[in-house]
């Protein structure tokens, strides 16, 4: 998966918990959660969507890894091959 | 009159109460039509009302006869919704005794709800009622308040008479206005600051609050979790905020009287956990569906029921058992970087517990030497009508020994 793929595919993904946030308009290098205003709750729902659609499965230890859009999409990329 | 075993008992089904601020509701959708075959729990409608959406189980077995209320329409609380004719004779209202046909049944000695055609004149109101205080929504409460109108002194067209935001309206000549046409429909969220509003007013106006607060260390549960996490696929793990709600299911134990309802200026106890969990919505509005028997749920089935609850809540799908059972209430502001919260109790409920969000402070151990610790505020806010100050500390005291020794909250 390039790394444009999987950014797409976590906007797909996060979008369904933050429906009303435009993607192009956020800082894809600040935090991600902050950003769309998402509790822990809806993260762990959206890693949980993650997991089932690209079988990558990010342990709690990585969460800094996939804070904000851009390096949650290296992360993804980087482990889909 | 007894009725053989066999004979067939026609029940109706109503608009239940989805909370003590609801008056009533709309069908957005039937899930069963004439013939189908009901059970206990099944959910047959879609119902909104000022505040949710939400899902609406029965509580008969029996097969559907008719439907009463079209998709649309709105109705007062305890009008009759549907007929289910049932074989079992134990059960919960017979409508008319001896009557198999699904006829509309006589409405038993109340009041009909004010949704449904004028009547020449409202039957008197239940006798058991004359003995109490007249019964006024608390929406007709605050209404009656802001224009004016003694709301005691109307005679009520809601379920047993109470008085609704209807009557006062009417009495306070609102109704007078030439009848327009519907109202444009209320933008939604303000509806629903409006139904938080009033049961919040109703708090502080009734309910003679106090506060604790306790400051916990939560190092030990949150390194017990972490390592168990670990283990475990994302889809299996389990949030802090899960902890939490476990260590307030075992603490209720120690201090049953911050669980239950106050009613009728009596407190009653509740023998079951049903844990209230206050969830935002997205662009405002503040909803709090319970975890049914919460006690009886280990850790893992509180995470999949908070899960559960928070995914329902976004989507509209709460169950209406979900929206009026909750005993005991739990607002986690853990993701807001707030130290602590001093809540606001919802009514009848007497407590409510609060937590700040969990955070790296300097702590003393056991033998005063400085340390790191993640420190977690707990507060309960509850009712000094039916607890005082030493119980409460009880139950914070008893939050605190969960969660010291988190193996025993799996």
């Amino acid at each position: 998966m390039t790394k444009d793929a999987a950014r797409a595919l976590l906007e797909e993904i996060f979008g369904r918990f933050a429906p009303e946030v435009d993607f192009g308009a956020i800082d894809a290098a600040a935090d991600l959660r902050e950003q769309l205003d998402i509790d822990s709750l809806d993260f762990l729902n959206a890693l949980i969507a993650v997991h089932e659609r690209t079988g990558v499965d990010v342990p709690e230890s990585d969460y800094a890894q996939v804070a904000t859009l851009d390096a949650a999409a290296e992360y993804l990329a980087a482990r889909t091959g | 009159m007894v009725e053989s075993a066999s004979a067939e008992a026609t029940r109706e089904f109503l608009m239940p109460s989805l909370g003590a601020d609801m008056e009533e509701g709309t069908i957005l959708a039937w899930r069963i039509a004439p013939g189908s075959r009901v059970s206990r729990g099944d959910i047959v409608a879609e119902v909104e009302t000022e505040k949710a959406e939400m899902e609406v189980e029965i509580f008969d077995e029996g097969v559907v006869a008719r439907i009463l209320v079209e998709v649309g329409q709105k109705v007062a609380v305890g009008t009759p919704l549907a007929l289910i004719v049932s074989r079992s004779p134990a059960a919960s209202r017979p409508a008319t005794p001896q009557t198999a046909a699904p006829t509309p049944p006589t409405p038993e000695p109340r009041p009909r709800p004010a949704a449904v055609e004028a009547k020449p004149a409202p039957p008197p109101v239940a006798p058991a009622l004359t003995r109490e205080r007249k019964r006024v929504t608390p929406l007709a409460r605050r209404i009656a308040e802001e224009l004016g109108v003694n709301a005691e002194a109307l005679r009520g067209t809601g379920p047993s008479g109470a008085i609704t935001a209807d009557d006062v309206r009417a009495a306070a000549g609102a109704a007078q206005q030439p009848a327009l046409a519907p109202a444009p429909a209320p933008d939604r969220e303000a509806s629903r600051q409006r139904v938080i509003a009033a049961l919040m007013e109703r708090s502080k106006r009734e309910i003679p609050h106090y506060y604790l607060g306790a400051s916990l260390d939560f190092s030990p549960a949150l390194a017990w979790l972490e390592a168990r996490n670990r283990s475990r696929p994302v889809s299996e793990r389990v949030l802090p905020a899960a902890l939490l709600l476990r260590a307030v299911a075992l603490a209720v134990r120690a201090a049953p009287e911050i669980n239950g309802h106050y009613q009728d200026g009596a407190f009653h106890a509740s023998p079951a956990l049903h844990l209230g969990v206050a969830i935002a919505l997205r662009g405002g509005g503040l909803i709090a569906p319970a975890i049914l028997d919460a006690s009886e749920k280990s850790l893992d089935e509180l995470m999949r029921s908070l899960r559960d609850l928070g995914a329902r809540a976004r989507a509209g799908k709460l169950r209406a058992s979900e929206m009026s059972s909750s005993t005991l209430t739990v607002t986690n502001l853990g993701d807001n970087a707030v130290d602590f919260v001093q809540a606001v109790i919802y009514p009848p409920q007497v407590a409510i517990v609060g937590f700040g969000t969990p955070a790296l402070r300097p702590w003393l151990d056991r033998e005063g030497g400085l340390c790191a610790r993640t420190i977690v505020q707990a507060t309960l806010a509850a009712d000094h009508r039916v607890s005082n100050g030493h119980r409460g500390a009880v139950f914070l005291k008893a939050i605190e020994r969960a969660l010291l020794a988190p193996e025993r909250l799996a």
